[in-house]
């Protein structure tokens, strides 16, 4: 177990989890504007890399010609969930609502497989799979174009951010009541912010599925996006990345260690207990607002 | 004859007061009682083990839920982990000789102890973060069941249960273990039933509410909470045991995963959050539901001809499923039991509807 191995293990392990980031970008994004804790963004991970299958394989389309039509597919769908299953729960208990989200998380995934089957299918990115060197250390292409993909998208958030539109979902996240009073359609911004959502998602899957190959199994990034939005704090982008970048490499090297000892499983096992000990230690996350109950 | 409020006028307050104060519920539930007792001569041997049998004793399981969801109004995501300490400690208490009402309720005890030390650290927080901390408990129990081999039994192992005894007589017979079933699954019914009647009821009720206002007014929220999880993992647990001697008749890890959990809260909510009857009903909806429709999906698909492959017939019962709890928390949010409840008050008053004040 030499400190060259360890490092290998933490850089990709990095990668990977800006990786995770995406999934929990997509948590964060529909948190901040409407505190729906959004448990289905697996399925729409899941759900946006069939989608891109479907144009690509079953369209025969150019994979890059699929990649956008099955963002624009899924912003509709983000829209149309946002406006036909999550407000009319509007102001209800959040076991309701988190109950909700489930319910879409099964819904989605089930009717990915009935019409694509389980089997796991390979998406193709035309990314190399010659091994890149960074001095010594062995980097993972994949996970470093991956990287560079979540890293570009969490800089056009923060540009996004200070546009007017962008300007406009930070007042609804602040207070909506407030918002609402000064005339700024809050249906409107829940709405874009779910799409976001789902173009966020859209996005993981077809990285992770261009890794891993296109299946069931894409929804299981669930976890480890929640993970990354809870220890991020829920309502900040840029804890995300940070959290996402600590608990990928906390999860590798730990599973480079521990996996040999008990034969496989740690990465579950981690991400769990950093799930534990966030919600224990500090609740409201890295970067997130502490906000305080009124009677 | 239809108009079942008709010349009752209670005249004391212990008629009142009575659990059931119509006649006409009381008699439905004598006749439901007969036909429970007369069940393993009435019905066939195939639909007393296999729809009855777990039928009773996973609404046993879900009453406990209902009690910390409906009840107490916290949401716990790792019931199957609950459930799956109390199989897998009972088990192994039988398997070491321990008689089987002793080994069902050190499942039970198991369970409690559990649930009450993460209850503890995890009820600090409520709402989303609590869901999130039952959720990590799922996982991390789950991987410590399938990777400490002293439990398991190995990797994936399935670990044979012996014969369940009960006062020194074992129970072999199919109606032997349906009465198992039957008796627990009632016990807790009454539990269940009674316990709006109480104190420590009406004390959940009211830290679901509000906790802060239930503390405002001399109601220790934390420590009903506590109550809460606690007694509801002990059903679980007990459940659990139960579960696995008189149906499953052997224990695996992936009996009590994840995908479980999200079952039993489907089958809360499809019943109705802190309804009995609903807590039956949402059962045996979502546990009978699948294979239904599964035969009536191939019946259809093969006498219209639609030529639906193998894998699209298999996923259907989920999108059906997934579809429900959508279904449910739109149109009717409280669920089967509050369409009963509709049903039974529309009919209570038949035809003199108008008379309802």
């Amino acid at each position: 177990m030499d400190v060259m191995y360890l490092a290998e293990l933490g850089i990709n392990g990095a990668m990977a989890g800006l990786m995770y980031a995406l999934v929990g970008m997509g948590v964060v994004l529909i948190y901040k504007s409407s505190s729906v804790p959004n448990l289905s963004q697996g399925g729409l991970t899941m759900m946006g890399a069939y989608v891109v299958l479907f144009f690509a394989s079953t369209l025969g389309l150019p994979i890059w010609v699929s990649i956008p039509l099955a963002l624009v597919t899924m912003a509709l769908m983000g829209v149309g969930i946002e406006r036909f299953a999550l407000r009319p729960m509007a102001g209800r208990p959040i076991v309701m609502i988190l109950m909700m989200t489930l319910g879409l998380d099964i819904f989605m995934e089930a009717i990915a497989m009935s019409f694509w089957g389980g089997s796991g299918r390979p998406l193709r990115l035309g990314i190399s799979d010659d091994p890149m060197f960074l001095g010594p250390l062995l980097i993972n292409r994949s996970y470093a174009i991956g990287a560079a993909v979540s890293l570009v998208l969490f800089v056009g958030f923060l540009f996004f951010f200070k546009t007017r539109r962008g300007v406009v979902l930070r007042a609804i996240s602040d207070d909506y009541t407030a918002s609402w009073s000064v005339g700024i359609s809050v249906e409107g911004g829940v709405a874009l912010s779910w799409a976001m959502s789902a173009v966020v998602a859209t996005v993981a899957g077809v990285m992770w599925g261009s890794i891993q190959g296109v299946d069931q199994s894409l929804s299981l990034l669930l976890l480890k996006g929640v993970t990354v939005a809870v220890l991020g704090g829920m309502d900040s982008l840029g804890g995300t990345i940070l959290a996402g970048l600590f608990l990928g490499a906390l999860e590798s090297v730990a599973a480079g260690v521990l996996d040999p000892i008990f034969g496989g499983g740690t990465r579950e096992l981690v991400t769990a207990v950093v799930l534990i000990l966030t919600i224990m230690i500090r609740p409201h996350g890295l970067f997130g607002r502490h906000d305080i109950e009124r009677l | 004859m239809f108009y079942r409020q008709a010349r009752i006028f209670h005249t004391n307050y212990a008629d009142d007061r009575k659990l059931f104060p119509l006649f006409a519920d009381r008699l439905m539930i004598w006749v439901l009682l007969l036909f429970a007792v007369v069940a393993p001569v009435v019905v066939s041997s195939l639909t007393l083990t296999s729809y009855l049998v777990p039928w009773l004793v996973w609404t046993a399981a879900i009453l406990g839920l209902n009690l910390i969801i409906g009840f107490a109004g916290q949401f716990h995501f790792g019931y199957a982990a609950v459930i799956g300490i109390g199989a897998y400690t009972s088990v192994h208490a039988a398997r070491h000789g321990v008689p089987g009402e002793i080994a069902i309720i050190l499942g039970g005890a198991m369970s409690t102890l559990i649930g009450i030390t993460f209850a503890f650290a995890a009820l600090r927080v409520k709402g989303l973060y609590l869901a999130l901390s039952t959720l990590a408990l799922q996982f991390i129990v789950d991987w410590v069941i399938s990777h400490v081999d002293a439990i398991s039994g190995g990797v994936s192992a399935t670990l044979q249960a012996p014969d369940l005894t009960l006062l020194g007589q074992a129970i072999k017979s199919d109606a032997g273990l349906y009465y198992v079933a039957l008796g627990w699954c009632l016990m807790v019914t009454w539990f269940m039933l009674n316990l709006k009647r109480t104190g420590l009821g009406r004390a959940l009720i009211a830290v679901r509410e509000k906790d802060f206002a239930a503390a405002v007014i001399g109601v220790r929220s934390f420590y009903y909470k506590l109550v809460a999880f606690a007694a509801s993992s002990f059903i679980g647990g007990v459940s659990g045991g139960i579960l696995i001697f008189t149906f499953y008749h052997a224990v695996t890890a992936e009996q009590f995963s994840i995908t479980v959990s999200i079952q039993a809260l489907a089958m809360v909510i499809v019943g109705g959050l802190g309804s009995i009857i609903g807590s039956y009903l949402g059962t045996a909806f979502i546990l009978l539901m699948p294979g239904q429709i599964n035969s009536f999906i191939g019946w259809l698909s093969g006498a219209m001809g639609l030529g639906l492959g193998d894998e699209t017939l298999a996923h259907i019962p989920n999108v059906i499923y997934g579809a429900l709890i959508i279904g449910f928390l739109i149109i009717e949010p409280l669920g089967l039991g509050k369409l009963y409840a509709n049903a039974r008050n529309y009919l209570m008053l038949w035809p003199f509807g108008y008379s309802r004040k």
